[in-house]
């Protein structure tokens, strides 16, 4: 694969078996994780974080979730750049509460009071969503979408909506391509996005036209699903079995959420 | 915004949202037989790639939520369809929150459903149709997201206020959008809008 013809040029002189041994980049440790520890873990720790309710508490669960982000191998840069984006959205949610929320006055300007008590929610909120977020980028961000679906079929969910995630999962890449080509057309022809209706109907028929050609590719795929037999569930190859270190990885959340919860209450 | 992360509502909201999408997927489930599996799958994969074209507004510009679209398209399968896309977000993007997961099903899909249901009524004239079902989605969804926030607490009844107002822009082009997309299909592929819900 890619990692030979990445390697410099004396990794091309140690034997070949060595050298596929020796990735570039070490294996995250998460990544050696059953996909579904992964899901249940995700799930566990925003359940803890949620129902927080000090500040303290709250921003020591940023620490988990770095620790976790650290373990994925997460790059800095465009995980900052994300969790930067949810914070411009979650700000615009919460600018309202140190007017709304009342308790001593830090300033006021124009009329408005800015109170103590909306400005520490806002900030409790604030980070509970960047902790979750972060967690959440660690922990499902870096599945395989395939591995993602086949996780949520052996936690049980109905069979149905794994075999619509997994499919959907599959064909998002062929639509985006797709959507690429088109819009590229488009480019091509001299459009330029506007703010106008005209330009807010020819977007429309870009994506009109994404439906007439998944409506078509899916009768197509549905052709060829039936041909082989497709009787509503799609077979899981997998075979990942909780392991040690999924089990370590348990005890070490739990320690960690059982900290949290003595500190929420402290 | 149609996803409120994480930390925002409160326990019973919670619950309640849970509860609305459990509902939902269940009816939504039992429609989706595995003649239609595929073909929901690629319009799940649709709406999600559809929320990656950005809109012009001034000197903002939005993303189409399509519920509307999908409620014709799909009836009571737009709420799985819409659960992978939700997923499909969280997974890529880490966007839109765990445990608040059921309160942003619930706000997009109902009103998607019920607003693409009544949409079905109006097809004989397709962009009517396309707009009145767009309008009423992306209503209902700023509206159920300004429910929630009120009921977590008083002090969030001001910011679910500014919220509604923040959707008005995103109504404006999803009608115009989707009175373009059903006003299409109708002229391309009529049978697309001929499926049982």
């Amino acid at each position: 694969m890619s990692t030979i013809s990445l390697a410099p040029r004396a990794a091309l002189k140690t034997p070949p078996r060595a050298a596929l041994e020796m990735p570039l980049r070490v294996k995250p440790i998460l990544s050696r994780l059953d996909p579904r520890s992964r899901v249940v873990a995700c799930l566990a720790f925003a359940a803890v974080v949620v129902v927080c309710h000090s500040l303290p508490a709250a921003a020591a669960a940023l620490l988990p979730a770095a620790v976790l982000a650290l373990l994925a191998g997460l790059q800095a840069g465009p995980t900052l750049r994300r969790l930067l984006a949810l914070e411009g959205f979650m700000i615009l949610t919460l600018f309202t509460l140190p007017f709304t929320m009342g308790g001593p006055v830090l300033f006021s300007a124009g009329g408005l009071d800015w109170g103590l008590e909306g400005t520490l929610r806002a900030a409790l909120i604030l980070t509970k969503g960047t902790a979750i977020a972060l967690s959440v980028m660690a922990l499902l961000g870096t599945l395989e979408l395939a591995e993602l679906g086949h996780a949520l079929a052996r936690l049980r969910l109905p069979a149905r909506f794994v075999a619509l995630f997994v499919l959907a999962a599959r064909y998002v890449d062929v639509l985006h391509t797709e959507y690429g080509r088109l819009r590229l057309a488009m480019r091509a022809r001299g459009f330029r996005p506007r703010a106008s209706l005209h330009c807010w109907c020819a977007l429309g028929h870009l994506v009109g036209m994404l439906v007439v050609g998944s409506l078509e590719r899916a009768e197509r795929v549905h052709a060829a699903m039936r041909l082989r037999g497709f009787d509503g569930r799609l077979h899981l190859l997998d075979e990942h079995r909780p392991g040690r270190l999924d089990w370590g990885f348990a005890a070490v959340l739990t320690v960690t959420f059982v900290l949290l919860a003595v500190l929420d209450f402290a | 915004m149609a996803h409120i992360p994480d930390g925002v509502v409160s326990v019973p909201v919670l619950l309640a949202g849970a509860g609305l999408s459990l509902g939902g997927m269940a009816l939504g489930l039992r429609r989706l037989t595995p003649e239609r599996l595929p073909q929901t799958a690629m319009l799940s994969a649709l709406f999600f790639v559809a929320s990656l074209v950005h809109f012009p507004v001034g000197v903002s510009s939005v993303h189409l939520l399509l519920g509307g679209l999908a409620g014709i398209l799909l009836g009571w399968a737009a709420f799985p369809a819409i659960a992978v896309g939700l997923v499909l977000q969280a997974a890529l993007f880490g966007f839109g929150g765990v445990m608040v997961f059921g309160v942003n099903l619930a706000n997009i899909a109902l009103p998607a459903t019920l607003a693409g249901l009544l949409g079905r009524r109006l097809l004989a004239r397709p962009a009517l149709a396309g707009a009145v079902a767009a309008m009423g989605s992306v209503a209902g969804t700023a509206a159920m997201v300004a429910l929630s926030l009120a009921a977590s607490g008083r002090e969030f009844l001001a910011a679910g206020q500014a919220l509604i107002l923040t959707y008005v822009p995103l109504m404006a082009v999803e009608a115009v959008a989707c009175a373009a997309i059903v006003g299409l299909l109708a002229k391309v592929k009529p049978e697309a809008l001929e499926m049982r819900p």
